[in-house]
């Protein structure tokens, strides 16, 4: 999957091939299955506490529908406000634009490195390799991050990157890499959590000391005060957001909202949609500089690359409102067999089923809107409401169409429709078209069930079972046992038969 | 063109389906709450919730503040403790530690060596069983709660908002905010929940009422 160079693509092959793959990887079905049902209990329960859930997550979807309405009006009062507030504020229409922004502002400090708060935006401009092309090493210090990083590996969930790693595996990767990137593992690690965590904190710590330059997202933005708004849980964005002198935060423009008050809504639905909290361990909110606490520099990248595609489709735009909570990754249960990488983005499960085709354009991703069962597990949790099933219907829409499109031929599948159409619009047809089949059927069925199909319809049978036609179609069954019998049988008004 | 102007003009062409006569806050949004989520004894379920997430909470009279913070240091063996600018005199216990000041600014070394911190808070939320704070007088700036391994911090009862809306309300959006609900976690290896990553590895929460 790829053709679009504004996102990061990861380097798996298309959806169905990939998703193929996955599921013939036991341990990373094992990981997915273990560490999704322990989320989803902890999700659903803490959900459960506030009687007004439903309430809440209207009201959310309210506020984000109602800003996306009118961003241009938010993002121009966040600029002001930042700006009044001493920060400086950036634009970038695409990956490359916002790339180099932040790449000139980090060469501008003279810095050779810089530590980054874990950030969806980064992943998605690829902004540590455009870095690293410019000299500049990147640390992520978020531990699933830095579990990845060290792997050389992509992110597979939203909220828990490395969530496709047992922790054996994490052991090794500490142990064969941490000595490259700074201080080593100690000799004595086990795969205890708790002690891999703790070397985390080691290797770790020597960096946040030393940092000049540290590069964040954002969960949100109020439009009101420009104060900016990071959730975490380890503490590891503190760090990068307290201690550096200079601070760069590179933020999707849909994460506005319009004044601060709007937070309240989101910092109860966001811990309890995404880690099954009440509350997570650390919300840090800032507004521009203040004297004697935190950097002296600021600077907030408003980041477009696609966005404004999406928000130009009038179904599509509600999955601008996704605050990252990935709860919909959570009830998945397609992700849950897969795994994130199959999705091909760093957008993975439901959301990166409606997100990245919009962000790319639906002929770049175009096996992403099938790659779902449309059960609606994902619209009953997420806490903005955004109807996912509805967008992935839409979307396949516009994949079959720009499929269409760009052919001469048309496909196989739009000929068994086109097909299909002709039969169902004619009795006769219909009628002809059930004698041969169950008479076809006679020849592919195995005990009442069609396993396989010859020529261009194995596609189709090779991932499905079907049951036979019956020998016999309802309206022939119909017109053998009550033609002649008007005299005999006759429905009467109860629906019983007269004897 | 700037990318400024080519970003508001593709978000301007891509809402074009946005009448002109309506204005951004046309769709009124419900910010009352309907449902109170923290029930008649506040203080109690703040006590709670706090002490679900493996911070170490006590309520003691004004009076036995102090002790009640030096108990904490001495639990976890404490020596140095780091003393932010405008802590109350009388929530420090006499005893054999050694206190830092942050005037002048101590360097992050300092901080790092530093084995606690007491300070005082702008806000308590009951029912998520957290701390809030501005960074003002009592509470120091952000990197002195950060950086040494255990953070005492004293609440009074009359801080302790029922419920999140309450505290965002009572707080500065111009001031650097850190919300705080027990120590460091991280649920990143097999969403095993593990307490003490990079932040202080250990919350005291000492509750009194207000003198």
């Amino acid at each position: 999957m790829s053709g679009a160079d504004n996102v990061v693509w990861l380097g798996t092959p298309a959806f169905p091939e990939a998703a193929r793959e996955a599921l013939a990887d036991t341990r990373l079905r094992a990981n997915l299955r273990r560490a999704t049902g322990t989320i989803r209990d902890k999700r659903l329960a803490v959900a459960a506490e506030l009687d007004d859930w439903e309430e809440l997550r209207e009201t959310a979807a309210t506020i984000k529908r109602r800003t996306l309405r009118h961003l241009d009006h938010h993002l121009l009062r966040l600029e002001k406000a930042v700006t009044a507030a001493g920060g400086t504020v950036h634009w970038a229409a695409d990956a490359a634009e916002a790339n180099r922004i932040v790449t000139g502002l980090v060469e501008a400090t003279g810095e050779k490195e810089v530590v980054k708060v874990k950030s969806m935006a980064t992943q998605e401009i690829g902004l540590n390799e455009a870095l690293a092309d410019a000299g500049i090493r990147a640390y992520e210090t978020d531990l699933a991050e830095l579990i990845v990083q060290l792997g050389g590996d992509r992110p597979s969930h939203i909220l828990v990157p490395a969530i496709h790693r047992g922790r054996s595996e994490i052991r090794e990767i500490f142990r064969r890499e941490m000595g490259e990137w700074g201080r080593p593992a100690p000799e004595t690690l086990t795969d205890d959590p708790r002690d891999l965590a703790e070397a985390a904190r080691l290797h770790l710590r020597e960096k946040f000391l030393r940092a000049k330059v540290a590069v964040s997202g954002a969960n949100f933005a109020a439009a009101d005060t420009g104060t900016v708004v990071v959730v975490e849980s380890e503490g590891n964005g503190r760090m990068c957001l307290t201690l550096p002198e200079t601070l760069i935060t590179v933020m999707g423009i849909e994460k506005v909202l319009p004044a601060f008050a709007d937070l309240d809504v989101f910092l109860q639905l966001l811990p309890r949609s995404s880690t099954g909290e009440r509350m997570n361990p650390y919300t840090s909110l800032w507004t521009g500089v203040t004297e004697g606490d935190g950097p002296r520099d600021f600077h907030l990248v408003l980041l477009d690359n696609g966005r404004t595609a999406t928000l130009a489709d009038e179904v599509g735009r509600q999955a601008l409102n996704c605050i990252r909570c990935s709860a919909c990754l959570n009830v998945c249960p397609v992700y849950e067999r897969t795994g994130g990488h199959a999705y091909g983005s760093v957008y993975p499960g439901p959301i990166g089923a409606v997100l990245t085709p919009q962000l790319v354009g639906v002929e770049n991703a175009a096996s992403l809107p099938f790659a779902s069962t449309l059960c609606g597990a994902c619209y009953d949790a997420c806490p903005v409401k955004i109807d996912i099933p509805e967008v992935l219907a839409h979307l396949r829409a516009e994949a079959v169409e720009a499929k269409r499109r760009d052919r001469l031929l048309p496909t196989t599948e739009a000929l068994a429709m086109k097909a299909a159409a002709a039969v169902l619009s004619s009795p006769k047809r219909l009628a002809a078209a059930q004698r041969l089949a169950a008479f076809g059927a006679r020849l592919v069925a195995r005990e009442g069930r069609i396993g396989y199909l010859p020529g261009p319809l194995a596609g189709w049978s090779a991932t499905r079972d079907a049951p036979a036609p019956a020998r016999e179609s309802m309206r022939a069954w119909w017109r053998r046992t009550r033609t002649n019998r008007r005299d005999k049988g006759r429905t009467t008004a109860k629906g019983k038969e007269a004897r | 063109m700037s990318g400024r102007e080519t970003v508001l003009r593709s978000v301007r062409r891509a809402l074009g389906d946005v009448p002109g006569s309506e204005s951004p806050d046309d769709v009124p949004v419900p910010h009352g709450r309907r449902v109170d989520h923290a029930g008649p004894d506040v203080v109690g379920l703040f006590i709670e919730r706090a002490a679900e997430y493996r911070a170490t909470v006590v309520r003691v009279p004004p009076s036995d503040a102090p002790a009640a913070v030096g108990r904490a240091l001495a639990r976890t063996g404490a020596r140095s403790v780091v003393l932010p600018p405008g802590l109350p005199e009388d929530l420090v216990p006499e005893g054999p530690w050694s206190w830092l000041e942050d005037v002048p600014p101590l360097t992050v070394d300092q901080l790092d060596a530093a084995d606690a911190v007491i300070t005082t808070v702008a806000t308590a939320i009951a029912v998520t069983g957290t701390v809030t704070l501005d960074h003002g007088p009592g509470q120091g700036r952000r990197a002195l709660t950060l950086l040494p391994d255990q953070h005492i911090c004293v609440v009074r009862v009359s801080q302790i908002a029922p419920d999140v809306p309450e505290a965002l309300n009572l707080l500065d959006p111009y001031r650097p905010l850190t919300l705080v609900s027990g120590p460091s976690a991280t649920s990143d290896i097999e969403l095993d929940r593990v307490e003490g990553v990079h932040g202080p590895r250990v919350l005291d929460i000492v509750v009194i009422e207000d003198a």
